[in-house]
């Protein structure tokens, strides 16, 4: 029995591709946003784990970076920081 | 047991993915890629995960993943394993990934004949109780007293015990987690993977928009579930029932919180009266009392 080596030789299937922002950019559905204060984050990891969009980036430091263009501004990252270093801030505009 | 900066950095949920803000499941979801990094095979019915993805021809999961029929998660899962073994592909781990409608009401037939032909795979049943994505109808899996769209005055049934369903099966490893934990289920999900058989994680994932709370509490709801004693966390390897860290502390009625905290940060719940209350308390009680003779005697499950 012979197996498809390649996607050409596959027979034609439906296929979506891995894209970031399948949605679209999503951090347009926000309307607060996370700010962190870096010189109080103790660099615990626990918004980078608890982030459900994966928009908290973890620095080669531990400390993390949020990407303004897909986060959803959920907040969850602001309610668990057990320090508060992160605020969430009214967006302008 | 592993520690969170342990976890790998890599993401294979890719951000920009259509889950509402604050979404449970999708923690659970980077939890699982975490544990198992991208040599897994998803099996996928129709859930709130099938929204998450994003519309065709883009995808935000950057491992193979198979759309499938709301009622045949373990039936493929049990196909894709045989292709997997007839190719030597072994060290890819199937992973049926199902909501708690697509388990406990619709793909139940489909996941115990599953589990009877022993099939190598890891079924995961993401419990956010109701049917998320088509607007939050009553599921099997819904609480008592719960408001879904067609349960307006509340559920009057209670809900159905599902790992202890899958623990009759007689297979090797029955577990249930919360989001909130995320070092109990990457450690159960390893676990998992090594064990020959069919393996099934319930796994409670708080959702803000059918529970009706702020969107920042998802991992608070979580974590007060476990603390409250309404979701504990178990485990039953072969048939051994055993309760993990933090539930195994709670086994004590004093130390557990009172559920009335967990049921008012819900408005799916603002309706009960005390009197419900008092008799949700009561059967949480009951089932401690079981977990307890349980956890403290030789029998299995």
């Amino acid at each position: 029995m012979s197996f498809p080596k390649t996607r050409k030789e596959m027979p034609l299937t439906p296929l979506s591709l891995p894209t970031v922002g399948s949605m679209g950019k999503t951090g347009s559905w926000r309307t607060f946003k996370p700010v962190v204060n870096y010189s109080t984050c103790t660099k615990c990891t626990l918004c980078w784990i608890y982030c459900p969009d994966g928009a908290i980036t973890r620095r080669e430091d531990d400390s993390p970076e949020i990407d303004y263009e897909y986060c959803k501004g959920c907040g969850i990252c602001a309610n668990e920081c057990p320090v508060k270093a992160i605020t969430m801030e009214r967006e302008e505009e | 047991m592993v520690s969170i900066k342990e976890l790998p950095r890599e993401e294979y949920l890719l951000k920009g993915h259509a889950a509402c803000a604050g979404c449970g499941p999708s923690i659970a979801l980077r939890l699982l890629f975490k544990a198992l990094g991208n040599k897994v095979f998803l099996v996928v019915p129709a859930c709130c995960t099938t929204v998450i993805q994003g519309p065709y021809p883009y995808t935000s999961f950057a491992v193979p993943l198979q759309n499938m029929l709301f009622e045949a998660t373990g039936a493929t899962a049990s196909g894709i394993a045989a292709a997997l073994r007839i190719r030597g592909l072994e060290d890819i781990t199937v992973v049926g990934w199902a909501g708690d409608g697509g388990t406990v009401d619709i793909g139940i037939q489909a996941l115990s004949g599953a589990a009877e032909r022993e099939t190598n795979f890891i079924y995961i049943c993401y419990d956010n109780e109701a049917y998320g994505n088509t607007g939050l109808q009553r599921s099997g899996a819904t609480p008592y007293g719960a408001w879904t769209t067609t349960t307006p005055t509340g559920k009057k049934e209670r809900k159905k015990n599902m790992p202890f369903i899958m623990a009759a099966h007689k297979i090797p490893y029955v577990a249930t987690a919360c989001p909130s934990y995320p070092t109990d289920f990457v450690n159960k999900l390893r676990k998992a993977k090594e064990i020959k058989g069919t393996k099934y994680i319930h796994v409670l994932a708080p959702c803000p928009t059918g529970w009706r709370y702020d969107s920042s509490k998802t991992v608070e709801i979580g974590r007060l579930a476990v603390q409250t004693g309404i979701w504990a966390l178990y485990e039953i390897e072969n048939g051994k029932f055993r309760l993990n860290f933090p539930s195994d502390r709670l086994v004590d009625k004093a130390k557990r919180k009172p559920i009335k905290e967990y049921l008012s940060m819900q408005e799916r719940f603002r309706h009960l009266t005390e009197a419900e209350i008092e008799k949700i308390q009561m059967w949480i009680d009951e089932d401690w009392e079981y977990y307890r003779k349980l956890a403290s005697s030789e029998a299995c499950v």
